[in-house]
C-alpha cells in the first residue's frame, strides 16, 4: 500500500501511531514491509491458504464474535441435501461439468423445508443451463444487490444442524492448517500465530480490524474468491459495517472506482445495473422480472434502469415503447477486453478506442495485444503522451523480430492528445464510493482536449451526420438527450451539468435528493441511481470541501459518497440487534427509541424509522421485505453470506487452486487449477506446464511507488524517470547465486510467450520460500516499461499468459519462469531461443533451426 | 556574543546576520521513522524549485538512483537494507542455499518493535529510509568563505545561495562539513536547498514538506521541532525502540546544530551522514592566532638579525 498508494497510506501511519498493529502479506518486501510489524513473505497465489488457515483458527478455536454471526450472516442457513463440498469431490463442488468447465449452482441452494423434488429456478448466475451466462460474467452482472435467493432458508441459530452453513465452513475450511501454510505459502507456522493472534485479538465487540489490498490482489485465476476468503474472514470476526473494519479495495488509479460505478465495463449499465443479454432479455419486463419485488434495495431495480432509460433517451422514452428498452445495446457472450484481442487477431473485430491505456505494455500477454493492434482497420489513441500502443507499428518488439513489418501493418493510428486532470473539471471518485470535485486549473496544451468534450462533439458530429435519417438502426442515437450547456471558445461541454444529469431529476425538473425518489412510471430521470443525490439542493455536493476540524469525525460534508452520503456500508451491523452499539468506543448508528428512528455519526444504512425487532409481514417485497436486523439490505435476504448460494462461477466457498502456471502440484486438494477459469486458446497464448524444470521458478509483477501503471504518466517525466530509471527485476542472493546473476548485471527471463531482459537487483528482500517438499524461488518484475519515453525497456507483461477468473474475467498475473545471466538473443534469435524452451518443455515439436529460417527468409 | 561567531550556540542567529527584529528560525525535523520512501519530496522540490534532471542511471543500490545531494538534487532519499538471521535454520528439508546466513553487513543487531524493521519468515530484514537535506547550519561554513555574498543568512535563519550573484569560485563546495553544496557542471555556479526562501517569504511551507504524505518531513520554528523530536525519541524509546537518536540538533555540536535535522534508527554513518561534524571556519580564529604569531615571530627574528648585524 505504501508502494502504490503512498498519500493512502498516511492514514495506516496514522493508525500506527496511534497503536495499530501493521501486517503486510505479500512475496516481496516493499515499502510497506519496511514500517509493518510483521512482514509475511507468500508465495505468489497461495492467498486463499493464508486466509483459509485463518478462518479455520477462527472457527476451530470459538474466537468468532457470535451474536454477530448468527444475527447477521447466513452462517445458521440449512443448505439443501444435494450440496456436496469440495472435502469429498477432490477439490471440486457439486454441479460441475467437466465438458463445458461450469457450475450448475442448483445443489449449493438454501434448503427452505419444501419439497426437494420441486424444480428449483435458475437464478440467473452462471449456474444457468444455457452457458451464455457463464460467458457474460453474469456472476458480476446481477449488481450490487448479488443474485436472489429463491427461498428463505431454514434457520438453526444454535449452529449445530450439520448442513448449517457454519458447519459446513468448519468443515470445509478445517484441512487449511498452518502446517498447510507453511507447506504452500512457505510462511512458517510460528509466523502464522503471531498474525493469527494480532487479529482475532483485535476483533470483536471492542476493537475492529481492517483489510487493505491494492488490485494485485484480484489478479488470480480465482482473484474474486480471494476477496471471498477476505469476507468470511472479516464478516467472522464481525468486522464489516463497522468503524475501523472492513475490505478495502485501493483502486489502480484515480477514479477507477468512478469507472466501473459509471462503467467502462462491458457487461454493466450504470450503478451496476446488468447490461441486458440478447437472449434472456427480449423486453424491460424479462429484465427486471428476476430482481422486481425481492426483498431489500435491489428490488426497486425498475425504477432504477427505467430513471436511467428516461435519462438516455427523454421525450422519446414511454411507457408505451418501454422507455426505449430495446436501444440498448445486448450481450450476446464474452465481450471482454482478452475476448476482443482474440477477435480482433481473428479479423472480427476491426476499430478500437483506447482511452487513457497502454494496452502495449499494461495488459497480460503484449504479445496478443500488439497482434490484435495491427490487425485492426482503425485506432483511435486518446492519451496524455504517445505511448506504445500508439507506436507499436513502428517500435513495438514485433517488428525487431521479424513478427511483423511496418510496411505491412494496415492499422490507421489516430492519435487524439488528451487533457490531464488539471485541465480539466469532473469528479474523482475513491475506493470509498467518495466522490471529490476537481477544478480546471490551466487550458489543455495545443490540441489537447478533455475527454468529456471528445464524446460530446464525437456524438454530436455522429448525429448531425445522421440527421434525417430514417433508418430504425439509427433511432437510438438520434433520439439520444445531447444537449449540455457549452463553455468558452472550444465549446467545453458542462461538466457539472452532465453531473447534475446523473443525479436525476424530479417531474419538475428540479434535481432529486436520494435514490429512495425514483419513480418506475417515467416521471424521474437518473443517470445513475446510486450517483442521486450528489447534486441535491441543486448544489454539487461533491466540491465541498470543509475541513475535518470544523466538522465530526466521519466528516460527512467533505464532497460526497453513495449511495446517498454514506460513509460506511451495511452500519447499521454497528449496532447489535437491539439497535445498541456493540460498544461505546466503536459506536456508529444506533436505534432512537423515543424518536423512533436511526440516528448516530454517519447517515444510517438502513430504513430510517424500522424499529430492530420488526418481523416483516408474510409476502412483502422490495424494502417492506427488510427485517429489523437485517442489515445487509442489498441482499435479498438481508443477511452477509459466507457460502453464496448463487452467484459465483467457481463454488460457493472459497478453495484453493494453484495458479495455472505453478512450479508444484497442488497439495489442497487432487484439482491443480481452478476448474472453472478460462484459458484463452491461442498459439501466442500457451501456459507453461505446471511442475516444469524447464520453467522451475515462480515470477509476480507489481508497481514501483516511481512509475504509474504502464508508464505513460511517468516514463515520460524526467523527474520521476530518473528515480527508477531501468527495467530491472529482484532476485534473491539465493537465486542469484544458483544462476549466476549479479547486481547491476543483466538477466533474461523466459516463459512459453516469450524472453525479456533486465537488470538485476540482488536483494534480501526477496525470498526465497521453503514448501513442502522444496524450495521456491520468485523473481519480481515492475511492469512499467516499453519502448518510449525517457526510460525503456522490455515489457514485463509480455511474459504473462492469460488465464481469467470465471467470475470477472480478471487475468493472473503470477506465472513460471526461467531466468539466465545475460542479456537476451535479438531479433529473429529471440523467437529460436523461446521455442528451444518451448520444445524442451514438451509443449510442441518444433524445428528450432526452422522457426529462424522462415523468419530471415522472410521479406 | 562574538565568540560564537564561528562555532558554538548560537540563539539569534538571523539577529546576528543583522537583521532587526526577524521572525523565529524556522527549520526541518525530518523523522526517519515514519518515513516510506516514496520520494515524494524530491519531486516536490524539483518541481517547484525548477531543479534539472540529474542523470538516468540505475545505481544498484536499492531504490536509492539518486545517489547523493548534490547540484541537481536538493532531497535525498537513502534506502539503507540490513538483514540478520532470527533463528538457525534447522529444517532438514532446507538447502544449502536456505541454510546460508545472509551476508553480515555490519550493521547493529535489531531491536524488537522497530519502526523501520520487521521480520519477514526467518529473517530480521530492515529497510531504512531518510530524506537528506541542506542542514542550514547555525555556522555556516559555505556562507562564511563566500567572498561574493551569494550565500547569505535569510531573516528566517537559513542559508541560501543568490545564483544572480555567485561567480561559481566554489570555495562553498569544500566548506561544507555534509558534502551538501556543489556546483552544477555546465555552469559553474553553485546550487543547494534554499528551504523554499520563496515560499517561506509568503507564509507557505516548502515543497517537501508539504508533499509528504506521512509528516517523515516537519517544518516549523526550530525550537518548536526540537521541542517535539525529543517528545518522539522518549515515547520511540518507551516503545522498546532505543535505537532511536537525534542528528544534527545538538546547539553544541560542531556547527551549532542545525536548521534540518533528523530522527535516526542508527549511527549517522549508516545514512551516509558524517558522524560529527564540524564548521570548516570554528578553527579559523585560532589558524589567525597562530598565524599572528608565527608572523610576530618572524618579524621579531627578522629585527633580532638587523639588530644583531650592527653590532
Amino acid at each position: 500500500m505504501a508502494e502504490c498508494h503512498p498519500v493512502g497510506f498516511q492514514w495506516v501511519m496514522e493508525a500506527k501511531a496511534k497503536g495499530a498493529t501493521v501486517i503486510h502479506v505479500d512475496p516481496r518486501f516493499t515499502r510497506t514491509s519496511a514500517v509493518a510489524d510483521i512482514h509475511a513473505a507468500i508465495r505468489a497465489g497461495t492467498d486463499i491458504v493464508f486466509l483459509g488457515a485463518l478462518v479455520n483458527h477462527v472457527l476451530s478455536n470459538d474466537l468468532y464474535f457470535r451474536e454477530y454471526v448468527v444475527a447477521y450472516t447466513n452462517a445458521p442457513a440449512i443448505i439443501t441435501e444435494d450440496y456436496v463440498d469440495s472435502e469429498d469431490l477432490g477439490g471440486l463442488f457439486s454441479g460441475y461439468d467437466p465438458e463445458t468447465r461450469t457450475y450448475d449452482s442448483d445443489s449449493w441452494r438454501y434448503d427452505d423445508g419444501g419439497d426437494d423434488t420441486a424444480e428449483h429456478s435458475g437464478d440467473g448466475g452462471p449456474g444457468d443451463h444455457d452457458g451464455a451466462a457463464h460467458e457474460t460474467s453474469r456472476s458480476e452482472a446481477a449488481g450490487s444487490g448479488g443474485p436472489k435467493v429463491e427461498a428463505w432458508p431454514l434457520r438453526d441459530e444454535s449452529l449445530e444442524h450439520p448442513r448449517c452453513v457454519f458447519q459446513i465452513l468448519k468443515r470445509h475450511f478445517a484441512r487449511y492448517t498452518p502446517e498447510m501454510v507453511q507447506d504452500v505459502c512457505g510462511i512458517p507456522a510460528e509466523q502464522f500465530a503471531k498474525v493469527a493472534d494480532a487479529l482475532t485479538s483485535n476483533s470483536g465487540r471492542d476493537r475492529t480490524s481492517a483489510i487493505c489490498y491494492a488490485v494485485g490482489w484480484t489478479h488470480h485465476a480465482s482473484g474474486v474468491q480471494v476477496i471471498r476468503t477476505a469476507a468470511i474472514l472479516q464478516l467472522l470476526l464481525g468486522n464489516i459495517g463497522r468503524p475501523g473494519g472492513g475490505i478495502m479495495a485501493l483502486r489502480g488509479h484515480a477514479s477507477i472506482q468512478g469507472s466501473t460505478d459509471i462503467p467502462t465495463l462491458y457487461n454493466l449499465l450504470p450503478g451496476y445495473l446488468p447490461m441486458p443479454h440478447a437472449q434472456q432479455h427480449q423486453n424491460l419486463d424479462d429484465y427486471v422480472r428476476l430482481d422486481e419485488g425481492a426483498a431489500g434495495f435491489w428490488g426497486n431495480m425498475r425504477s432504477y434502469v427505467v430513471s436511467l432509460l428516461k435519462s438516455y433517451w427523454g421525450e422519446s422514452a414511454t411507457e408505451e415503447n418501454e422507455f426505449c428498452f430495446d436501444y440498448l445495446p445486448r450481450l450476446t457472450g464474452d465481450h471482454g477486453t482478452y475476448q476482443t484481442v482474440l477477435e480482433q487477431i481473428s479479423g472480427k473485430s476491426k476499430g478500437y478506442f483506447l482511452v487513457g491505456e497502454n494496452p502495449a505494455v499494461g495488459t497480460s500477454n503484449g504479445n496478443m495485444q500488439r497482434l490484435g493492434l495491427a490487425a485492426l482497420d482503425w485506432l483511435v489513441v486518446r492519451d496524455l503522451v504517445m505511448v506504445e500502443s500508439a507506436t507499436f507499428w513502428k517500435d513495438g518488439p514485433e517488428i525487431e523480430t521479424g513478427e511483423m513489418t511496418t510496411t505491412e501493418i494496415g492499422t490507421e493510428v489516430f492519435f487524439l492528445p488528451a487533457a490531464a486532470h488539471t485541465e480539466k473539471s469532473g469528479t474523482f471518485t475513491n475506493t470509498q464510493r467518495l466522490l471529490q470535485w476537481h477544478h480546471k486549473a490551466v487550458e489543455p496544451p495545443g490540441d489537447a482536449t478533455s475527454d468529456l468534450w471528445f464524446y460530446y462533439h464525437l456524438g454530436r458530429r455522429i448525429r448531425q451526420k445522421l440527421a434525417g435519417s430514417t433508418d430504425p438502426m439509427d433511432r437510438p442515437l438520434l433520439d439520444l438527450v445531447w444537449q449540455y450547456p457549452e463553455e468558452g471558445e472550444e465549446r467545453e461541454p458542462s461538466a457539472a451539468a452532465v453531473l447534475r444529469e446523473i443525479n436525476g431529476t424530479g417531474p419538475d425538473g428540479a434535481a432529486l435528493s436520494a435514490y429512495t425518489e425514483l419513480k418506475p412510471d417515467g416521471s424521474t430521470k437518473c443517470g445513475c441511481w446510486i450517483y442521486c443525490g450528489v447534486y441535491a439542493d441543486e448544489v454539487n455536493q461533491a466540491a465541498r470541501r470543509k475541513p475535518g476540524r470544523e466538522q465530526s469525525w466521519v466528516a460527512p460534508e467533505w464532497g460526497w459518497a453513495w449511495p446517498a452520503n454514506r460513509r460506511i456500508l451495511y452500519n447499521r451491523a454497528s449496532a447489535d440487534p437491539d439497535g445498541r452499539p456493540w460498544s461505546e468506543g466503536k459506536a456508529y448508528v444506533w436505534w432512537d427509541e423515543e424518536a423512533g428512528k436511526w440516528t448516530g455519526h454517519d447517515v444510517p444504512d438502513f430504513i430510517p424509522d424500522r424499529e430492530p425487532h420488526h418481523v416483516p409481514e408474510e409476502g412483502a417485497s422490495g424494502p417492506d421485505a427488510i427485517g429489523g436486523s437485517d442489515p445487509f439490505v442489498m441482499q435479498t435476504d438481508g443477511k452477509a453470506w459466507l457460502f453464496a448460494s448463487a452467484g459465483l462461477a467457481d463454488g460457493p466457498l472459497p478453495a484453493h487452486y494453484e495458479p495455472p502456471e505453478s512450479p508444484v502440484l497442488n497439495e489442497v486438494y487432487a484439482q491443480q487449477d481452478n476448474p472453472a477459469s478460462k484459458h484463452y486458446e491461442s498459439p501466442v497464448n500457451d501456459a507453461n506446464p505446471s511442475g516444469s524444470d524447464v520453467f522451475p521458478f515462480v515470477f509476480t509483477t507489481y508497481r514501483l511507488t516511481e512509475h504509474h501503471t504502464a508508464g505513460g504518466m511517468s516514463r515520460t517525466l524526467p523527474f520521476l524517470s530518473e528515480l527508477q530509471p531501468a527495467f530491472f527485476c529482484e532476485v534473491s542472493p539465493q537465486l542469484a547465486a544458483e544462476r549466476g546473476l549479479e547486481n547491476l548485471g543483466w538477466a533474461t527471463i523466459v516463459t512459453a510467450r516469450t524472453a525479456i531482459e533486465a537488470q538485476v537487483i540482488v536483494t534480501e528482500r526477496m525470498r526465497p520460500l521453503r514448501l513442502a517438499g522444496r524450495v521456491v524461488h520468485q523473481v519480481g518484475l515492475p511492469y512499467h516499461w516499453g519502448q518510449t519515453g525517457l526510460t525503456t525497456g522490455d515489457s514485463a507483461n509480455d511474459l504473462v499468459s492469460v488465464t481469467v477468473d470465471p467470475n470477472v474475467n480478471i487475468q493472473d498475473k503470477v506465472g513460471t519462469c526461467d531466468i539466465q545471466p545475460g542479456r537476451r538473443p535479438r531479433g529473429p534469435l529471440l523467437l529460436a531461443y523461446v521455442a528451444d524452451y518451448r520444445r524442451r518443455a514438451g509443449m510442441d515439436d518444433v524445428d528450432v533451426g526452422h522457426v529462424l529460417d522462415a523468419k530471415e527468409g522472410e521479406p | 556574543m562574538t565568540s560564537h561567531r564561528l562555532s558554538g550556540p548560537l540563539h539569534e542567529v538571523s539577529a546576528e546576520a543583522g537583521y532587526a527584529a526577524p521572525p523565529p528560525r524556522v527549520g526541518f525535523f525530518t523523522d526517519t521513522s515514519v518515513c516510506i520512501g516514496c520520494k515524494a519530496c524530491e519531486v516536490a522540490c524539483k518541481q517547484w524549485n525548477g531543479v534539472p534532471e540529474d542523470g538516468l542511471l540505475l545505481t544498484g543500490m536499492s531504490y536509492d538512483n539518486t545517489g547523493q545531494l548534490d547540484a541537481n538534487s536538493w532531497r535525498h532519499v537513502a534506502f539503507i537494507e540490513q538483514s540478520a538471521p532470527i533463528v538457525p535454520v534447522l529444517d532438514k528439508e532446507a538447502t544449502i542455499e536456505t541454510r546460508r546466513a545472509p551476508t553480515d553487513l555490519g550493521m547493529p543487531r535489531l531491536r524488537p518493535n522497530d519502526p523501520q524493521g520487521t521480520s519477514t519468515n526467518d529473517t530480521d530484514l530492515r529497510w531504512l529510509m531518510s530524506s537528506d537535506v541542506c542542514k542550514h547550519c547555525t555556522h555556516a561554513a559555505c556562507l562564511d568563505v563566500c567572498p561574493t555574498g551569494a550565500l547569505f543568512r535569510t531573516e528566517f535563519g537559513t542559508v541560501v545561495v543568490q545564483p544572480d550573484v555567485c561567480n561559481g569560485c566554489g570555495y562553498c563546495v569544500p566548506a561544507c562539513p555534509y558534502g551538501v553544496i556543489d556546483q552544477r557542471k555546465e555552469d559553474g555556479r553553485v546550487f543547494k536547498c534554499t528551504l523554499c526562501y520563496d515560499r517561506l517569504k509568503v507564509g507557505e511551507e516548502p515543497a517537501c514538506a508539504k508533499a509528504c504524505p506521512t509528516e517523515s518531513i516537519q517544518f516549523g520554528e526550530l525550537d518548536v521541532l526540537r521541542e517535539r523530536a525529543d517528545r518522539r525519541v522518549a515515547e520511540l524509546h518507551a516503545q522498546g525502540v532505543d535505537v532511536a537518536r537525534l542528528y544534527g540538533q545538538d546547539p553544541d555540536d560542531g556547527v551549532g546544530g542545525d536548521g534540518a535535522f533528523f530522527l535516526l534508527l542508527d549511527e549517522p554513518e549508516v545514512y551516509g551522514l558524517p558522524p560529527d561534524p564540524v564548521v570548516t571556519t570554528r578553527d579559523l580564529p585560532s589558524i589567525w592566532r597562530h598565524v599572528g604569531a608565527a608572523a610576530l615571530t618572524l618579524a621579531a627574528a627578522g629585527v633580532a638579525a638587523f639588530a644583531g648585524r650592527r653590532r
